[in-house]
């Protein structure tokens, strides 16, 4: 049996590589497929596609910090903001109208990582005082921790450009790109190339080769001993610290490993949108990676990258399409009064729907907690638990021990 | 309320003095209010009373709402981030009832408002409780085992179930809320004033929180409430039926809220269906400060979250005063989780 036939073998059972497989297969193929159903006019669909991968982003490095180590953070848009805004500061000509008076310009690929350790910084900056409080506490101190980041950047005043943000940020340039037909250019390479909104399919590209970094990272981290660790101290803190493992450093690595993700998704999303402004990083966005974590289920990261792809969909591509759907459904079921606002306060059948978007997050959380909460895709650890203790597992989904 | 001074005047004298970061946490807190202090003497009195008359009446809204969130942290550890929402359905519930009652702005005023109000928060509050206790039987009774983190997962999902409902009924938008209350100012010598509206929100709220304590302290299952709250199993030993007394603190703890609701309403005359995540927090901020799980901490920490406010508000600047609720949050948690009232809790 030559080895690639054992690998098949050994690996057929298992969903975890089975969903990375197709997960790579897709994104290979995804901006073809794309560009083929739409008759070249896709490049749209890419980009937001590439803007769903900082989603999943944030999702992977959430799921370090709630899946892995088991804190709750409800404030991980914070991270997110301090990524964006580090890289809107480094990157544009903003200082230059601060009393600093001298813009910066660092280069994407330099800024990206900058951003990161600001991130992953405000995170040890804040776990460091917070982490040794009861779980339900720090899930409030983050929760606060949230509220507080983008208040204080919309204050910020010269520093921060205010509520309208920081705009014309730089964008991140390589000596060199193919084009092809999905820009309406011929196949050929092109030097010194700046990413665009004109050529989205290279942020997508890019998207896919930072996703495949993270995963690579946080999977040999999970495999490693700090990620024994974090599972020691999420199954039973007490026990974990009596075996030796330093429980407050390993919850501050998680918090920051996680803070690090989201302030790398931040930085990206920031040259992406070549703009940044407070309004972008509310509550939502922190529930809304939640729950692609929770759906996707705590603890593994292809689960947490598939709930990020079906939340994404539902939230990004479904809920700003379906309004129309409806309307035209409800008109062929001669249903066409349904799609009427009346003055005693039903707004139409396309504005409910649009409206809605709360109440899948509310079921998605509650329904998962409820009937399913190891996710759609449970980590194999907690499949084996299952089998192994049954009686107490159903009891207690222990995978989720705060 | 003499244990009440006792207990805040051991919570003062017990915070650790020695290390660094404590003396630097006392440090910023007497900085704070030395400012506060120099800014209100420069505006002069009159100005003062018509500010704490807002932080006040705001206070006693934000007590009512952390009333509730203190009940069920007491009770079963839990951070019912829904009660923020509960609150504002109260309001939105009480002003789609409002019509059917006869209570329609400008045709109806003076003493004809007694008996349709009090019927407005009946209503409301039962049908708030109800409402809690439902989220409380589907959404955290199945979990009452399960580890911590699952509940406290549901509660956010039940906050954007209740947000999201609220937000397909009415939209996002804000709804005027009709205003009943009386608009003239009590003189209370010289040029100082204090708004008759405000005053009223304050009489409804104590009255509210008066009657609570009570029924607490006196009746047969308020007696059981605060047993369950110090010992579940024991209590269950003792012949109390856990879950009636666990669905009983919900039901109560919503009532209040829904009051709050409509005092909100009254109050600021305009409600928004995602109202009730922010000032859901303020009122978690108010019950942590005052020591979570403390049914007179609540009441206090609800006031003084008030009065900050509306100094912040007042003296200092608008745009801050939310970052400043939340850094103090953070703060208590870091410095001082038991709150000024509040007792060690173990860890359970």
């Amino acid at each position: 049996m030559t080895r690639a036939q054992e690998f098949v073998r050994s690996n057929v059972r298992n969903p975890n590589a089975i969903t990375y497989f197709l997960l790579a297969i897709s994104a290979l193929f995804f901006p073809a497929v794309v560009q083929f159903a739409t008759g070249g006019s896709g490049d749209y669909l890419v980009g937001l596609a590439a803007d769903g991968g900082v989603y999943m982003l944030m999702a992977i490095g959430l799921n370090v910090v709630v899946g892995f180590a088991g804190l709750l953070d409800l404030g991980y848009a914070a991270f997110f903001a301090i990524g964006s805004y580090t890289y809107a500061l480094v990157a544009s000509n903003h200082l230059g109208v601060t009393p600093i008076g001298h813009s910066l310009h660092v280069p994407f690929w330099l800024a990206l990582f900058i951003g990161m350790f600001v991130a992953a910084g405000a995170g040890a900056l804040l776990g460091a005082p917070t982490l040794r409080l009861r779980g339900d506490y720090l899930a409030i101190v983050t929760l606060g921790f949230g509220e507080i980041v983008p208040r204080v950047f919309r204050n910020g005043g010269v520093w921060t450009g205010g509520v309208p943000g920081i705009s014309a940020l730089d964008v991140p340039k390589l000596p060199g790109w193919f084009v092809g037909p999905w820009v309406g250019l011929d196949f050929g390479w092109v030097p010194d190339f700046r990413f665009t909104s004109a050529n989205l399919t290279a942020y997508y590209v890019l998207m896919v080769v930072l996703i495949t970094f993270v995963v690579i990272l946080v999977n040999n981290l999970h495999g490693s001993r700090l990620g024994r660790a974090w599972m020691a101290v999420r199954e039973d803190e007490t026990a974990a610290a009596a075996s030796g493992v330093n429980t407050v450093t390993i919850k501050l690595l998680a918090f920051s490993i996680g803070a690090a993700t989201s302030g790398f998704a931040g930085a990206f999303y920031g040259a992406k949108l070549s703009y940044v402004s407070g309004e972008n990083f509310g509550f939502i966005v922190s529930v809304t990676v939640l729950a692609m974590v929770v759906l996707g289920g705590m603890g593994n990261i292809p689960g947490a990258m598939l709930g990020a792809i079906v939340l994404y969909f539902i939230l990004f591509w479904l809920l700003p399409n379906a309004p129309q759907q409806i309307e035209g459904l409800a008109s062929s079921l001669g249903l066409g009064w349904l799609n009427q606002s009346t003055p005693d306060g039903w707004p139409g059948i396309a504005e409910v729907v649009s409206r809605s978007k709360y109440v899948i997050f509310g079921l998605i959380l509650v329904g998962i907690m409820l009937l399913r909460p190891q996710g759609l895709l449970p980590s194999q650890i907690r499949k084996q638990e299952l089998k192994h203790g049954e009686h107490e597992a159903i009891a207690a989904p222990r995978q989720l021990q705060a | 309320m003499a244990t009440m001074v006792q207990r805040l005047r051991a919570s003062v004298i017990t915070t650790p003095t020695g290390s660094l970061i404590n003396m630097v946490g006392i440090a910023v807190v007497v900085v704070a209010v030395v400012a506060a202090a120099q800014r209100i003497h420069q505006q002069g009195a009159t100005y003062f009373f018509q500010t704490m008359g807002f932080g006040l009446a705001e206070g006693a809204i934000f007590a009512l709402v952390a009333l509730g969130y203190t009940m069920v942290y007491g009770i079963i550890e839990l951070i019912n981030f829904a009660h923020g929402d509960v609150f504002t359905l109260g309001a939105f519930f009480s002003l789609a009832l409002m019509p059917t009652l006869g209570l329609t702005e400008g045709k109806i005023s003076g003493a004809a408002l007694i008996l349709p109000l009090l019927g407005l928060f009946i209503v409301t509050m039962l049908f708030c409780a109800l409402v809690n206790v439902v989220i409380e039987r589907v959404a955290y009774r199945p979990l009452r085992r399960a580890p911590r983190l699952a509940p406290l997962i549901t509660a956010i999902g039940m906050s954007a179930l209740l947000e999201g409902v609220m937000n397909v009924w009415r939209g996002p938008f804000n709804l005027h809320y009709p205003d009943f209350l009386p608009e003239y100012q009590i003189p209370l010598g010289g040029d100082v004033t204090i708004s008759a509206k405000a005053v009223t929100v304050i009489v409804v709220a104590v009255v509210l929180m008066v009657a609570l304590t009570l029924f607490v302290n006196r009746s047969k299952l308020g007696k059981a409430m605060r047993a369950t709250a110090q010992d579940r199993d024991a209590a269950q030993l003792m012949g109390i039926d856990i879950n009636r007394t666990i669905s009983a603190t919900f039901f109560i703890g919503a009532a209040l809220a829904g009051a709050g609701g409509i005092i909100y309403g009254l109050y600021y005359n305009s409600v928004q269906a995602f109202d009730g995540f922010q000032y859901g927090l303020y009122a978690f901020t108010a019950a942590v400060f005052g020591g979570i799980g403390n049914i007179p901490g609540a009441a206090l920490g609800g006031m003084l979250i008030g009065i900050i406010f509306a100094i912040s508000d007042g003296y200092f600047s608008v745009a801050w005063t939310q970052v400043l609720i939340f850094a103090i949050l953070i703060f208590v948690l870091v410095f001082r989780p038991t709150g000024l009232l509040g007792m060690r809790v173990p860890e359970k």
